[in-house]
């Protein structure tokens, strides 16, 4: 396996593996045990724009394993700024490193950092394109719930127009066959070349304007942020944003292990009243992130992750 | 009007290149994307708009002394996919050749996603569009993944 550019560069028998392999490595990611499987390893961390969680759970992931990581630092300050191809910014951290993760504005650059590269590029962003470890971490997040990926039914809520984790996910989630209902405002709707695309390869889709009708059946509900500048003006925005939040009391009537994701950060979709029910999980989605990247990067690196981490982890 | 009429139009060529069935006003297209020009140094003879019972109208090019490859006739899939070509030697057909499409087009045109990482044009890697049908055809660019429109792609010629 070179690196993981789309979510097409994994068969789901490999997505199943890698998902087990997380929920192997998850005492490793809590921190309760010392495992070094990536000892002597250097992750080269390459954002060419701001990433809060996407580039702190990489960090994190591969110091829990023994490995180190080496930053590109602030774009500004590097010679990026001076005119540096990605080409050449590639040419050299390839050099200093045995794997890397990238974000870049420019769609397509986690594949033309791949062609470029001898080391394997894990794509975490690139533009409005994708953002794989993104939709690998949200099926850990789904199975360490439901137990299973398949046949569940899935709700993407809020701007399904311009998120790069909705589309990702939904491309995922439909290969394992899941139901799914894309609830958001007209403005914002999953656009046509997606949802014909999904519909091609046997998709189940529901498309609605009323998210909270939907509630009742589903197993998971994935919420999004809808930004205000998406529309013409505040009095729109409010009308409709407010058609798309979700508050405590809107839970009552739904399934039991009904679970509520968010990519964060989240503004006001999601009252803070639903952080203490049990549906809640957007927190552990985010954790996961860790555990989900770990797993992804000891694959990339062909370190295999042993049946019983215990076994030979050190206890800490 | 016949089709022997219209090759008649220019004088039969000796050795070198027959290029017809070029859709109606890209023949000047087709010779730039040959890289034949002033520099070329080889007599060129060119008609455009004459009557064609397959296609209506259409442009053919004779291009003397110079065989072109299978190589150099792929570049034109993108303007001329139906184009004929007869390589002549001592004014006859030697040998026919058809525009072939193959899994890749490299390194003839620019994705035209305007967000694309190979819009930068100081970055060195080819420009690679991947071949997703061939009837009709059908492009996506190998980095960005975006499906390409063929009337925007002509403008983006390399």
């Amino acid at each position: 396996m070179a690196g993981l550019i789309t979510m097409d560069d994994l068969s789901n028998d490999e997505i199943l593996s890698i998902l087990e392999d997380a929920e192997r490595l998850l005492p490793v990611a809590e921190g309760k045990l010392y495992l070094p499987l990536l000892q002597g390893k250097i992750l080269g961390n390459l954002f060419f724009e701001p990433s809060t969680r996407t580039r702190m759970s990489f960090e994190t992931a591969m110091k829990r394993l023994g490995g180190d990581v080496v930053n590109l630092g602030d774009v500004k300050t590097s010679s990026v700024v001076k005119g540096e191809t990605l080409f050449d910014t590639i040419q050299m951290v390839d050099g200093y490193t045995d794997i890397i993760a990238m974000r870049h504005p420019r769609q397509g650059a986690a594949q033309y950092a791949q062609d470029a590269a001898r080391v394997p590029i894990l794509n975490g962003g690139d533009g409005a394109g994708h953002h794989p470890t993104q939709t690998m971490l949200d099926l850990f997040t789904i199975k360490q719930a439901h137990g299973t990926l398949e046949g569940l039914k899935v709700i993407l809520a809020g701007d399904l127009r311009y998120g790069r984790t909705v589309h990702s996910l939904s491309h995922a989630l439909t290969r394992f066959g899941c139901e799914l209902i894309f609830a958001s405002p007209e403005l914002l709707r999953m656009p046509r070349e997606i949802v014909e695309d999904l519909s091609s390869h046997g998709a189940n889709i529901t498309e609605t304007e009323d998210l909270l009708a939907s509630l009742g059946d589903a197993d998971v509900v994935y919420m999004t942020r809808i930004q205000k500048e998406r529309f013409a003006d505040e009095d729109e925005y409010t009308k409709v944003a407010g058609a798309y939040k979700l508050h405590a009391s809107n839970l009552e009537d739904t399934k039991e292990k009904m679970i509520i994701m968010h990519p964060l950060p989240r503004v006001d979709e999601i009252h803070p009243s639903v952080d203490k029910t049990r549906h809640a999980r957007y927190f552990q989605q985010a954790f996961n992130g860790v555990v989900a990247r770990m797993a992804l990067l000891c694959r990339l690196l062909g370190v295999t992750v042993p049946k019983d981490v215990h076994a030979i982890g050190g206890e800490l | 009007m016949s089709q022997e009429h219209n090759m008649r139009r220019v004088t039969a060529i000796r050795n070198g290149t027959v290029i017809d069935h070029i859709p109606s006003g890209q023949a000047m297209r087709v010779l730039e994307m040959l890289n034949i020009n002033k520099s070329t140094a080889v007599p060129v003879s060119m008609v455009m708009n004459v009557p064609s019972k397959k296609m209506g109208t259409k442009d053919i090019i004779k291009v003397e002394d110079r065989e072109l490859t299978q190589d150099e006739l792929n570049r034109l899939a993108l303007v001329a996919p139906e184009a004929h070509v007869a390589i002549i030697r001592a004014y006859t057909v030697a040998e026919k050749m058809t525009i072939e499409v193959g899994e890749e087009v490299i390194n003839v045109v620019r994705c035209t996603f305007s967000n694309c990482i190979t819009t930068n044009s100081r970055e060195p890697l080819s420009h690679r569009l991947r071949v997703v049908s061939k009837e009709p055809l059908t492009l996506r660019c190998h980095y960005c993944d975006r499906p390409q429109d063929l009337e925007k792609l002509i403008g983006n010629l390399l």
